[in-house]
């Protein structure tokens, strides 16, 4: 008996020792979207190189986790900074409020390009986002005419399109709990969707129905779900030069030599032109953070002053050597004005 | 009797004997067969592995003349640590380069010159400067790691035929790599960084030490509560515990508590652990308390068979003695179960060992640079720096993330070697 009762007084003791030590935590916490990881690891490594703090713990949560957690309430069980690839929703933003996070900052860090690509040994193909939308769509308006939708019949390239090569139409891409499936669908989708104007009308009608049409992909084997790694979406089109596959651009970046972006609406996907805002799927990337931590977790607003650096986020910043593309002159004045001064955000 | 037309029960059997030893044969071969098959996947999964990943184990470096200037390290001659610790080692690596390639100007020339050696390079500078201070306005040979870029196309995994643009490496960086290697400035070594450092973003500098010291606290704090729980339960219900419907219901219940999807505790970890106790997040305890859950029914199992097989006549020949029925449990059932109990839980570890659902939900899926020195300390662990460094863009991971699944695999080879061992040694048989 004595010897369990001991037991029991050393379990007990270890957790409220742990407890204690959770208490006083010395090191930023950061979570969220997969997409901005590889950005903010950088950040935070250099900022543990540079600075006498210790070396932020980065999550991969996703978008949407990382914001539940973010917003569950502030101490120190909670995490300083989410990081988002997609701006957070008022829905959130409300939860996060009644939870006591009452001063979020925000921060727009840059850009990152969608891309569709394939494998060099095939054809640069030439898009539209109306050819991606009537291509993808689960269901589109009859080809022979009139304001009606069918289940789409298309099966080659051609069919879409007669500029377009009779290839079967075989798109690898990321299953719906992405954020880069988020983006694809809002951007190019929509985007080529819009150009009927029938389904256009029926945005101000029935503003479900229309994005039921328009972000609803096609089940029938020519969009294929390859999983959340963009990795491994590369491989595959190496080793299959007629299908196409949706990443982010750094992965382009780093497999130029395998992979090709496709043109979208005349645009290649280059550094300059999702730079530029003139390649039209691209997206902006966020980070959060919780004014209330400032001061209780020691280096957060030396991490912000790291992030917010031209060193980081400018044209020739080392985010940018790892493919983040970096928001214009202008716009990073403002937004790193905003940080200096804690600027929070308010919807 | 004429035997023509109604052949004997011999001859029949004799006639068909032909035919049945051909289908045990068949049989037999099915058997090779699936073994052969297998095998053949093992070692096309091996062979993928290693053939991708052994060229991690080397590294390569550049030899560069430094000259450790006195004005970049410390300008105001001050010699203490503070100071040596924030010189611009980066800027002394610049210089170097400059001086070795005069010809090159302009920003952009200078940005890819300078990109041919690792940001880790000026931490060597800056440790060996911390170490012997007095090499401040000398000249020495350093060799430092070289980018993970240039380290590509030393192994060969970049092509150097395909277009310029097409290449992340330019043709005046092929170039400069060219000439060092002429004078005999770029060497592979062994890649003592892979073992002896934690995570990095860049591929050159990361190792897997940091991940693998996690792995070893989470196992350490399972083994430590699921041992002795899962053998205090085993021989409760199976020594102890009256036969009624409470203990079936409870046999049926660890039965299906061994086939529940291992998310599940992760979740349930991330609701009780961190939500209602306050435990932190990413924290090898944590982990380890969830693995816990999931390797305590293969224990418990595990435990209950290497008790049944202890024959009943020990039991009764140890009360006949005149042994309570403690001594019997302590002094003979449990010795002799021991070793299959022992692989139960060496079975049960291996598996904890390969577990990242559970893991992703308690925030042990993350960028962690520091090796952790305890259990409370964030921390990855080996799987989940696989998974991490599967979906990192740079080309230099890819043969890093099969280095990281080889050392995975030798830990586990390790581990059920330990069992078949143990085993061998203590069975006992009747």
């Amino acid at each position: 008996m004595n010897r369990k009762s001991i037991a029991i007084a050393a379990f007990s003791a270890v957790m409220v020792a742990t407890s204690a030590q959770a208490a006083s935590r010395d090191q930023i916490s950061i979570v969220g979207s997969s997409t901005v990881y590889p950005f903010s690891t950088v950040v935070a490594q250099q900022f543990g190189e540079k600075t006498s703090f210790k070396t932020p713990i980065v999550e991969s949560t996703g978008s949407g986790g990382g914001l539940k957690l973010f917003c569950a309430g502030v101490g120190v069980e909670h995490p300083d900074i989410t990081n988002a690839s997609r701006r957070i929703k008022k829905s959130e933003y409300d939860q996060c409020q009644a939870n006591g996070v009452k001063d979020i900052i925000e921060v727009k860090i840059g850009y990152d390009g969608i891309v569709v690509a394939n494998s060099k040994k095939a054809d640069q193909l030439s898009l539209t986002r109306k050819d991606i939308f009537l291509a993808l769509a689960k269901e589109i308006p009859d080809p022979k005419g009139g304001d009606k939708l069918v289940s789409n019949p298309y099966k080659t390239w051609k069919d879409v399109n007669g500029n377009l090569p009779a290839i079967k139409i075989e798109v690898l891409g990321p299953p719906p709990t992405s954020g880069t499936r988020d983006a694809f669908v809002e951007l190019a989708m929509e985007g080529g969707c819009k150009k009927f104007d029938f389904i256009k009308a029926m945005k101000k009608e029935d503003s479900k129905a229309y994005k039921g049409v328009c972000h609803t992909l096609r089940e029938d084997g020519a969009y294929v779900e390859a999983g959340e790694n963009d990795n491994l979406i590369v491989q595959k089109l190496e080793a299959n030069p007629s299908a196409l596959g949706i990443f982010g651009f750094s992965f382009l970046d780093q497999n130029s030599d395998k992979v090709q972006g496709s043109k979208v609406d005349g645009v290649e996907p280059t550094f300059d032109a999702i730079a530029d805002g003139s390649y039209p799927v691209s997206r902006p990337l966020y980070f959060y953070a919780k004014k209330a931590h400032i001061g209780s977790i020691p280096g957060i607003e030396e991490f912000l002053a790291e992030f917010t650096s031209e060193q980081a986020w400018g044209e020739e910043g080392y985010l940018s050597d790892r493919g983040l593309i970096p928001m214009p002159t202008e716009e990073r004045q403002q937004f790193a004005d905003d940080v200096k001064s804690l600027n929070s955000l308010s919807m | 009797m004429n035997n023509n037309s109604t052949p004997s029960v011999e001859d029949r059997v004799r006639a068909s004997l032909k035919k049945r030893y051909a289908r045990e044969k068949r049989f037999q071969y099915y058997g090779i067969g699936a073994i052969l098959i297998s095998l053949l996947f093992l070692c096309v999964l091996f062979g993928d592995i290693i053939s991708k990943g052994y060229t991690a184990f080397q590294q390569t470096y550049v030899k560069l003349d430094i000259y450790f200037d006195p004005a970049l390290i410390t300008p105001e001659g001050q010699m203490d640590q503070n100071t040596l610790i924030h010189g611009d080692y980066s800027g002394i690596i610049k210089q170097s380069l400059r001086d070795a390639f005069p010809n090159v100007s302009g920003r952009q020339d200078k940005r890819k010159l300078y990109s041919i050696v690792s940001n880790g390079a000026s931490h060597t500078l800056r440790k060996k400067v911390l170490a012997h201070p007095e090499l401040i306005g000398k000249k020495q040979s350093v060799w430092v790691l070289a980018d993970d870029e240039i380290d590509m196309l030393i192994k060969g995994h970049i092509s150097r035929d395909i277009p310029e643009e097409d290449r992340r490496l330019k043709d005046n960086q092929i170039q400069w790599v060219d000439q060092l290697m002429a004078d005999g400035r770029i060497e592979k070594r062994f890649n003592t960084t892979f073992f002896t450092s934690g995570d990095s973003r860049d591929p050159e500098m990361a190792g897997i030490l940091g991940a693998a010291a996690g792995s070893f606290y989470t196992l350490l704090v399972t083994l430590a509560l699921s041992f002795p729980i899962g053998i205090a339960a085993a021989i409760y219900l199976e020594e102890f515990a009256p036969q009624n419907r409470f203990t079936d219901f409870i046999e049926v219940n660890i039965n299906n508590l061994a086939a529940v999807p291992s998310i599940v505790f992760g979740l349930l970890g991330l609701a009780i652990f961190i939500n209602f106790l306050g435990l932190p997040r990413s924290a090898p305890l944590v982990g380890g308390l969830v693995l816990t859950l999931m390797t305590l029914p293969t224990i418990i199992i595990a435990s209950r068979a290497a008790l049944k097989s202890v024959p009943y006549s020990i039991r009764e020949a140890a009360l006949g003695v005149g042994a309570s029925k403690m001594q019997v449990v302590t002094h003979h059932v449990l010795p002799l179960a021991m070793p299959g109990m022992l692989t139960g839980t060496i079975i049960g570890m291996a598996q904890a060992l390969g577990e990242t659902a559970p893991l992703l939900v308690i925030g042990m899926v993350a960028f962690v640079v520091d090796i952790p020195g305890g259990i409370t300390d964030p921390s990855t662990a080996l799987p989940v720096q696989v998974f991490l460094w599967a979906d990192s863009p740079e080309r230099a991971f890819v043969e890093r993330t099969s280095a990281a699944i080889m050392v995975l695999l030798g830990f586990l080879a390790l581990m059920n070697i330990t069992g078949v061992l143990l085993r061998k040694r203590f069975e006992r048989r009747w």
